[in-house]
């Protein structure tokens, strides 16, 4: 008997019926709804069968909250890969192990929060009367009457920040424990600081994976409603908050899709960037 | 000069000590103001401190008829139904990635991310439209549905990577001892995956547990998970419940989480998403 007749897995015909019910559900809750929003946002509540006065209705609108979500997802994106850089680094090049020991069980804990639980710890902490403003106000660092809420823009910014700085940072630390120590050695042996080191030596090695930890917050960040809706609602806001407001108030899906085709095109930019670099490792 | 070398290094403890507090007191300072907020009676403005302390919020939330013990239930059961769907259609799948000749199969894995990779809000109003045709709406069938879609990239690729890290050879000699397909399916790879498969389904329910966008298009009103109670008592101001709510979500995501490492094993998590 041949050893091909008695091949381990299903041949291509099963493979195919084996995957199938996974492909139909991607195809009926993501392609189907994907391509319902497209077709929604060229052709809903207008005259003509195909028209762009939703979009131009949408820009009219809200011109104001699209600007406002792009300044705030790209600032969190820069301020997540700093601060990711910095921690990753630490763990890497500290020389004090009670310090590192203490940064590598301090950082993570955000990372096991979902993302309605931040927003609400969020919401009672950055209020005027919440804890950052009393910590502040006991120390002597600010006085009582200059306390201010940060439930606004900062504070959305604040709650990405401290939500998905732990993701990248385990990504990237993970990188930079592979690394090729000898270059590391090298640049001490000359006299670089540490910070030289990190920004002209370990940061190059690891600038793929810091992209694609980058890469995956950005689109997290523009997806997630629960932050926006709870930290600040009010105008001027991110475009999810928009999108849900649009179609609970006036169920008007044609500016909603509109929005959502806009917040597509921020994300299939990043997405576009993402593939390629992948294929690239691939080697496909 | 012995002076000035001690004096650095003290500079340098105090600078390690203030910056590891700062950033103790930013990841565990809204923590602390939740489990404040979890067991504050009474508490408000210019009250640093809560002025009364008790349980008679999680008395109110966990009677019986609770609104908490209510949605507990919702999400636990819904994340189970999410879980069973899950598995179902990806253990078939990842076993038919990981041995099968299967075309195109770089493509089919990256086909799953999709639902990651843009935006949930624009595409779940959508899903909500469409599932109000087929009167989904609602639901616990639609709020499932919705769920398993956002867990199956999980769910795929680590039964993929638990399915390709099964030695073929152990495979291959039950095959060769007589045993069917089913039979060495059965017998030798899904016990042998099984770790990772379990990993999968953690996964799987930690996202349907904490899942917000989804269920809040298809799901409201009808439909009540612990994210949905935390929302509203949040927007109503009632940041007792809110907590209360919080603290139950935090319980098993940071348990499962420090759990999982048992059951995803260094061989699988090298194989994810390969």
């Amino acid at each position: 008997m041949s050893g091909q007749s008695m091949s381990v897995g299903p041949g291509r015909m099963g493979a195919i019926l084996l995957v199938a019910p996974a492909l139909l559900m991607i195809g009926f809750l993501f392609v189907y709804p994907f391509g319902y929003s497209v077709v929604s946002a060229f052709t809903d509540n207008g005259e003509g069968s195909w028209h762009i006065a939703n979009f131009t209705k949408a820009i009219e609108f809200y011109s104001k909250d699209i600007l406002f979500t792009i300044v705030i997802v790209s600032l969190s994106t820069v301020v997540i890969g700093v601060l990711a850089v910095a921690i990753a680094g630490y763990l890497t090049l500290g020389e004090n192990p009670t310090a590192v020991a203490v940064l590598k069980w301090l950082y993570r804990w955000p990372l096991f929060i979902p993302f309605i639980v931040s927003a609400q710890l969020m919401r009672t902490f950055l209020a005027k009367n919440g804890m950052m403003n009393n910590i502040l106000t006991s120390s002597g660092i600010i006085e009582p009457l200059a306390a201010q809420s940060y439930l606004d823009w900062r504070g959305i910014v604040i709650t990405f920040v401290w939500k998905q700085t732990p993701f990248v940072a385990l990504l990237v630390a993970g990188a930079m424990a592979s690394i090729d120590r000898t270059t590391i050695d090298a640049g001490r042996i000359f006299g670089a600081s540490r910070l030289r080191i990190l920004i002209e030596l370990v940061v190059p090695q690891i600038a793929t994976t810091l992209m694609v930890g980058l890469i995956l917050s950005y689109v997290v960040m523009l997806s997630v409603l629960s932050v926006p809706l709870m930290i600040n609602a009010q105008s001027p806001t991110m475009l999810t908050v928009d999108m849900a407001w649009r179609i609970n108030s006036y169920g008007d899906y044609g500016v909603a899709n509109a929005l959502g085709i806009m917040s597509y095109l921020f994300t299939g930019v990043v997405a576009w960037f993402y593939l390629r670099q992948s294929l690239k490792d691939k080697g496909a | 000069m012995v002076q000035a070398a001690l004096s650095s290094t003290w500079v340098r403890t105090i600078t390690r000590v203030l910056t590891m507090s700062l950033l103790a007191f930013a990841i565990f300072g809204p923590i602390t103001n939740m489990l404040l907020w979890a067991v504050a009676e009474v508490w408000y403005f210019p009250y640093k401190l809560p002025l009364e302390y008790g349980f008679s919020f999680w008395e109110r939330v966990f009677r019986p008829e609770g609104n908490a013990t209510e949605a507990l239930f919702s999400s636990i059961w819904i994340a189970l139904l999410t879980v069973v769907v899950s598995l179902a259609i990806a253990i078939p799948a990842g076993y038919a990635l990981a041995r099968g000749k299967m075309p195109f199969r770089y493509l089919i894995m990256l086909l799953f991310l999709l639902p990651q990779a843009f935006p949930a809000v624009a595409v779940h109003m959508n899903v909500a439209r469409i599932f109000y045709g087929l009167d989904l709406t609602g639901s616990i069938a639609g709020v499932v549905l919705v769920h398993a879609s956002q867990g199956l990239v999980f769910a795929v690729w680590i039964a993929t990577a638990a399915f390709a890290a099964v030695d073929a050879e152990l495979e291959a000699a039950a095959r060769n001892m007589g045993a069917g397909r089913w039979r060495t399916f059965t017998d030798v790879t899904l016990p042998l995956a099984l770790p990772g498969v379990m990993a999968s389904a953690i996964f799987v329910f930690l996202i349907s547990m904490d899942e917000f966008t989804g269920t809040y298009f298809v799901g409201a009103p009808d439909v009540v998970t612990l994210p949905m109670l935390l929302f509203t008592s949040s927007m109503e101001g009632n940041y007792q419940i809110a907590s209360i709510s919080s603290l139950i979500l935090l319980v098993p995501s940071v348990g499962f989480m420090l759990f999982i490492e048992r059951f995803l094993k260094a061989d699988v998590l090298a194989k994810v998403g390969n």
